[in-house]
C-alpha cells in the first residue's frame, strides 16, 4: 500500500522474468525478479542452461585429453583454466616444471587477465548504457592480445596450450618483439579509456554507491577476485598463497573501499596496470631451456587427491582431482568462481531499481560456462 | 572544492570520442581484404600422410573425442602394418591438435584453412585419400616448425594499425 | 523558381504570403508543403546515415558502406526492408488506438517545420507566435507515444510509455524558460524575426540558454544520454515493442524527425538560422542543422545512460532553477542596459554561466541527499 496524501493506492509486487536470452552479453542466465514498481525486492536465479557435464566427462577422458575441455569452462579466459588444471595434476603427480615454462606460463596468465578485464569492463560499461563505445575500444585491445595467443598456439579462443609438466610448444621468435610492441601501446590505451569514462558524471551517478557488498558479507559468502577486492578484502592468491613463481615479481594489489560498482570497475582497471608491470618484469628474465618436463602422454599419477587454486581473472578458480592411478581422473571438480560470486547478487540488488540490477549484474563479471560447467 | 567533477569529465570523454573520428578505423573488409592467419593455425581439417603412417593408432587413443577410426591389417609380405581405413569424423573433431602432437612419425598435420564448410553432414566424415595433402588442403605449422617457416607471416594488429601517440 | 530575396534587416509586414510571391496563396502553400515533406524525409534519411556512420567512426569502425557508394543508400534499404515486413497487431490490443498512435506521434514532428525559416521570408506560414506554436505542437507527439504504450496491451510498453510521459512533461519547463530568454533578447515570438535580429548569434549572448535547451531537447526526443525509454539493455524495449512494419518505421521516423526538428529550432534560435556570408541561405540552414545533429550523435556515443529517477532529478533540481535564474538575469540585462555593447554582454553571460554551473553542481544531490555528484 502506498499512500500519497489523502489517496491510498493499492499496489502489489509482480514477478518479471529476465529470460535466458539476455540483451546484455552475459550468457544464458535467467532471473525472476520481484518488482514493486521500479524497485527490486527479490530475485530468484535460474541457471543450468549451459550445463554440459564437463566434470563427468573428465572421468572418461585422459588427463591430457581433458585440457581442451577445460578451455570451454570459462571461455573468456581459457589460459587460466588450463593453468589451474595443470597445476592440480602436477601437484598430484609431483612433477616439476622447467623454468622457461614457468615464465611463459606467467606471461600467458597475465595477458589473459588483461584480455578478460577488457571484456569485463567493456560489457559493464555498455550495460550502463554507453552505447558500445568503450566496448569497441576494449575489444580492439583484446584483438591484439588474441593475435599474440594465436601466434603461439594456433587458436583464438580454445588454446589448449598448457600441458602437464609445462607448455605444449615453445614460443616462436616473433612473439617477444610483438609483445614488446603491444606493451608500448597498451598503457596509452588504458589512459584513453580512463579519460573517456573515469570521471564521467553520469557514470558516477549511475555506479557510485550502487550495489554495495559489505566486507563481512564478501568474506562470509566466499567471494573472491575483483569483487571481493572492491569490497576491501585484501586477498589475492598470487600474494597469499603464491603458485608458479609469482613470488619473484613485484606488484600491488588494488583494493576498493566501499564495495559498489564503481569500486569494482576501478579495481579491474588498476589490475590491468599491475598485469602490465608483471609482464614487463617477466619478459626481461625469460631463461632458455626446455618448455616441457618429461611426462608421458598417458600419465598415471599415483592414487590420491589434490586441490590447486589460482587467481583467475574472475576470482579463485580451483581444481580438485581425485585419482586412482588410472589414465583418467576418478573425480574432477571445478570450484566455479562465477557461480560463487553470483550467490551474492541477491543481497546486492535488494532495494535498487531495474536499471541498477543490470549494472550490478554486469559488474560482478560472470561467464555462464563456468557457472553451469 | 574539487573542480574536476563539474562537467569536466563529460568534456574529456567527448574529446576522446572526437579524436577517434579522425583516426583510421580498425576494420578489415573481409572478402576483399584478408589477413594472414597464424602459422600454427589449427584449421578445421586433418591432413594425413599415407607414407609415414604406420598404423600405431596413437592419435586415435589420444583424441579426446574419439573422432579417428583406424582399421589395420597385417601385411606379411612387407612385414608391416597396413592401414586399410583411416577415417576422421571432422564433425566430432574439436581441433585441439593433440593427435598431431602425439604422432611419433610426424604423419599428421593440422589444416591451414578455415573456409571449409560442407553442405551435407555426411561430407564431414573424411577417409583415406581425401585426407592427403594437396594444394587445396595446405598444412599448417602446428607442431611442425619446418612447415611453419615457409608459411607467410601472421598479420598482427599491433603492427598494422599504429596510432600516433604524443 | 526564383525567390526574390531581400537581405536587408527591415521588418517584413505580417502576412501569410509575402507580397513578392508569384501566384498567390494556394500556390505558395502547395510549394512549401511539398518542399517541407521532401525536406523532412530526405533530412531524416541523411540523419540516419550520419548517425550510423558517425557512431561507427567514433567507435573505430566503419559504419554501413556496402549499400550504394559509401553506404549512402543504407537508409533506403532500411526503409524498403521495413515496408516489406508483416504488420503484426496483438490480439488484445485496442485496434483504433494502436493504429492511430504512430500517426499522432509523427505528424507534429513534421508540423514544426511549418514555421522554420529557410530564407528571409521563406516559410510556410510566418506566424507571429512562431515559437509558441512550436512548443505547443511538440507536446502533442507525447500523446502519440502514450497511446502506443496503452494500445499495445503489454505492461512493459505501458511502463515505458509512462516513464516517457513523465520525463517529457518535466523537461518542457526548462525548455520553455530557455526559449523565453531568447525571445526577450529578440523582442518577438516569430521565428523569422528572431533570425533577423541575430547580428550576433544568440549562442554567444545566451550560452546557458543554449546548454539548457540542448539538454532539455535531448530529453524530450529520447536521445542519449536520456534514451532509457528504448534502452535495449534493460527489460522494456520501450513503447514501440509491439509494432512492426510500417508503423515501426513511423516511430523510427518520429525519433529522427524530432531530432532534426529540434536541431532546426536550435539553429534558428541560437545560431542565427540562415544567415551567413557566401553560400545560399538554405544551404547554411541545412549545414547548421546537421552540425547540431552531429553534436547529438557525439553525445550519444560518449555518455552512458541516466536512470529514470536521476533523469527527473536533473530536470527539477538542476535545469529548472538554472533556467529561472537565466531568465531573471536576461530580463535584468534587457531592462537595465538595453543598448549596451553586445561584446561586454557576451563575456558577462559566459562568466555567469560558468559560475552558475559550478555552484549549482555543488549543491546538486541525488537520491534524497545520499549521493553527491
Amino acid at each position: 500500500m502506498t499512500t500519497t496524501g489523502e489517496i491510498t493506492f493499492k499496489t502489489e509486487p509482480f514477478v518479471l522474468n529476465f529470460g535466458p536470452v539476455h540483451p546484455s552479453t552475459h550468457g544464458v542466465y535467467r532471473m525472476r525478479a520481484t518488482l514493486d514498481g521500479e524497485v527490486v525486492l527479490d530475485i530468484e536465479p535460474v541457471f543450468g542452461y549451459l550445463h554440459r557435464g564437463i566434470e563427468k566427462l573428465a572421468e572418461e577422458r585422459t588427463y591430457t585429453g581433458f585440457i581442451p575441455l577445460t578451455d570451454r569452462l570459462d571461455y573468456i579466459s581459457p589460459m587460466s583454466n588450463n593453468l589451474g588444471y595443470c597445476l592440480a595434476v602436477e601437484k598430484l603427480a609431483g612433477i616439476k616444471v622447467p623454468e622457461r615454462a614457468e615464465y611463459i606460463r606467467v606471461i600467458m596468465a597475465e595477458l589473459q587477465r588483461l584480455a578478460n578485464h577488457c571484456i569485463a569492463v567493456g560489457s559493464f560499461l555498455s550495460d550502463c548504457g554507453a552505447m558500445f563505445t568503450p566496448f569497441m575500444y576494449m575489444f580492439r585491445e583484446r584483438e591484439k592480445i588474441l593475435d599474440l595467443f594465436d601466434m603461439v598456439c594456433g587458436g583464438r579462443l580454445t588454446y589448449n596450450y598448457m600441458r602437464i609438466g609445462g607448455v605444449s610448444q615453445d614460443i616462436p621468435d616473433e612473439f617477444l618483439p610483438a609483445l614488446q610492441k603491444f606493451m608500448g601501446t597498451m598503457p596509452g590505451m588504458i589512459e584513453e579509456w580512463e579519460n573517456l569514462l573515469k570521471q564521467n558524471e553520469i557514470l558516477l551517478a549511475r555506479t557510485k554507491g550502487v550495489g554495495i557488498l559489505p566486507r563481512e558479507m564478501a568474506i562470509n559468502c566466499g567471494i573472491s577476485g575483483p569483487v571481493a577486492r572492491g569490497s576491501g578484502v585484501k586477498w589475492d592468491l598470487r600474494k597469499a598463497d603464491p603458485y608458479c613463481i609469482y613470488d619473484r615479481f613485484e606488484f600491488d594489489i588494488p583494493t576498493g573501499e566501499v564495495g559498489d560498482c564503481y569500486d569494482r570497475y576501478r579495481v579491474r582497471v588498476e589490475e590491468m596496470k599491475q598485469s602490465l608491470r608483471i609482464i614487463k618484469q617477466a619478459m626481461e628474465k625469460v631463461p632458455s631451456g626446455p618448455v616441457r618436463a618429461e611426462v608421458p602422454h598417458l600419465i598415471r599419477p599415483p592414487a590420491g587427491e589434490a586441490y590447486a587454486h589460482i587467481e583467475a581473472p574472475k576470482g579463485e578458480l580451483g581444481f580438485y582431482i581425485v585419482s586412482d592411478s588410472s589414465i583418467a581422473p576418478y573425480r574432477c571438480h571445478v570450484r566455479p568462481t562465477s557461480l560463487i560470486n553470483l550467490t551474492a547478487l541477491r543481497e546486492m540488488v535488494k532495494g535498487w531499481k531495474v536499471a541498477d540490477l543490470i549494472a550490478i549484474f554486469g559488474s560482478i563479471d560472470i561467464t555462464m560456462g563456468e557457472v553451469d560447467r | 572544492m574539487k573542480f574536476e567533477r563539474y562537467g569536466i569529465g563529460l568534456i574529456k570523454g567527448m574529446v576522446v570520442t572526437i579524436k577517434h573520428l579522425l583516426r583510421h578505423p580498425t576494420v578489415n573488409q573481409f572478402p576483399e581484404q584478408r589477413l594472414n592467419i597464424s602459422r600454427r593455425f589449427r584449421g578445421n581439417e586433418l591432413i594425413w600422410s599415407r607414407e609415414r603412417c604406420t598404423g600405431c593408432a596413437s592419435c586415435a587413443k589420444t583424441c579426446p573425442q574419439g573422432a579417428i577410426e583406424i582399421v589395420t591389417a597385417t601385411n606379411l609380405a612387407d612385414n608391416k602394418y597396413e592401414v586399410q581405413k583411416y577415417q576422421v569424423d571432422t564433425g566430432y573433431c574439436i581441433q585441439c591438435g593433440l593427435c598431431v602432437e602425439v604422432c611419433p612419425y610426424d604423419a599428421l598435420f593440422m589444416g591451414y584453412s578455415y573456409e571449409r564448410a560442407k553442405y551435407r553432414r555426411g561430407e564431414l566424415v573424411q577417409s583415406d585419400d581425401e585426407l592427403l595433402e594437396s594444394p587445396q588442403r595446405p598444412a599448417s605449422g602446428y607442431f611442425h616448425p619446418e612447415i611453419a617457416e615457409k608459411l607467410p607471416k601472421q598479420t598482427l594488429l599491433v603492427e598494422k594499425i599504429v596510432e600516433k601517440r604524443k | 523558381m526564383a525567390i526574390v530575396d531581400s537581405m536587408n534587416n527591415t521588418r517584413l509586414p505580417m502576412q501569410v504570403t509575402p507580397a513578392d510571391w508569384p501566384g498567390g496563396y494556394w500556390w505558395h502553400w502547395l510549394f512549401f508543403t511539398v518542399i517541407l515533406i521532401v525536406f523532412v524525409l530526405v533530412m531524416v534519411m541523411g540523419a540516419i546515415y550520419i548517425e550510423r556512420r558517425g557512431l561507427g567512426r567514433m567507435q573505430s569502425r566503419l559504419g554501413p558502406n556496402r549499400v550504394g557508394p559509401f553506404g549512402l543508400l543504407q537508409p533506403v534499404a532500411d526503409a524498403i526492408k521495413v515496408l516489406l515486413k508483416e504488420n503484426i497487431v496483438p490480439n488484445s490490443a485496442d485496434k483504433v488506438v494502436h493504429w492511430l498512435a504512430p500517426i499522432i506521434a509523427f505528424v507534429p514532428a513534421m508540423m514544426i517545420f511549418a514555421v522554420v525559416p529557410f530564407q528571409n521570408g521563406a516559410l510556410l506560414a510566418d506566424l507571429n507566435i512562431g515559437i509558441l506554436y512550436v512548443i505547443a505542437i511538440s507536446s502533442v507527439s507525447t500523446i502519440g507515444v502514450f497511446m502506443a504504450g496503452w494500445g499495445s496491451s503489454n505492461k512493459y510498453s505501458l511502463l515505458g510509455a509512462m516513464r516517457n510521459v513523465a520525463a517529457v512533461v518535466s523537461y518542457e519547463i526548462p525548455l520553455v524558460l530557455a526559449v523565453i530568454g531568447v525571445v526577450l533578447m529578440a523582442g518577438s515570438l516569430s521565428l523569422n524575426q528572431i533570425v533577423l535580429k541575430q547580428d550576433i548569434p544568440f549562442i554567444l549572448l545566451q550560452p546557458l540558454g543554449f546548454l539548457l535547451f540542448f539538454a532539455a531537447g535531448c530529453a524530450e526526443i529520447n536521445r542519449s544520454p536520456f534514451d532509457l525509454f528504448e534502452a535495449d539493455q534493460e527489460l522494456v524495449a520501450g513503447f514501440h515493442t509491439e509494432y512492426s512494419g510500417m508503423k515501426f518505421a513511423m516511430f523510427y521516423l518520429v525519433e529522427y524527425g524530432e531530432a532534426i526538428a529540434m536541431s532546426a529550432i536550435i539553429t534558428t534560435l541560437f545560431l542565427s538560422g540562415w544567415r551567413g556570408p557566401l553560400l545560399p541561405p538554405w544551404l547554411w540552414f541545412i549545414l547548421k542543422t546537421l552540425i547540431i545533429f552531429f553534436l547529438m550523435v557525439w553525445t550519444r556515443t560518449t555518455f552512458p545512460r541516466a536512470r529514470i529517477d536521476q533523469l527527473m532529478a536533473l530536470a527539477w533540481k538542476f535545469l529548472f532553477p538554472l533556467a529561472l535564474i537565466n531568465l531573471f538575469i536576461t530580463a535584468i540585462q534587457i531592462l537595465v542596459w538595453p543598448d549596451a555593447l553586445p561584446w561586454i554582454l557576451i563575456f558577462i553571460n559566459i562568466a555567469i554561466m560558468v559560475i552558475l554551473i559550478l555552484l549549482w553542481s555543488k549543491f546538486f544531490k541525488l537520491g534524497w541527499g545520499r549521493i553527491e555528484v
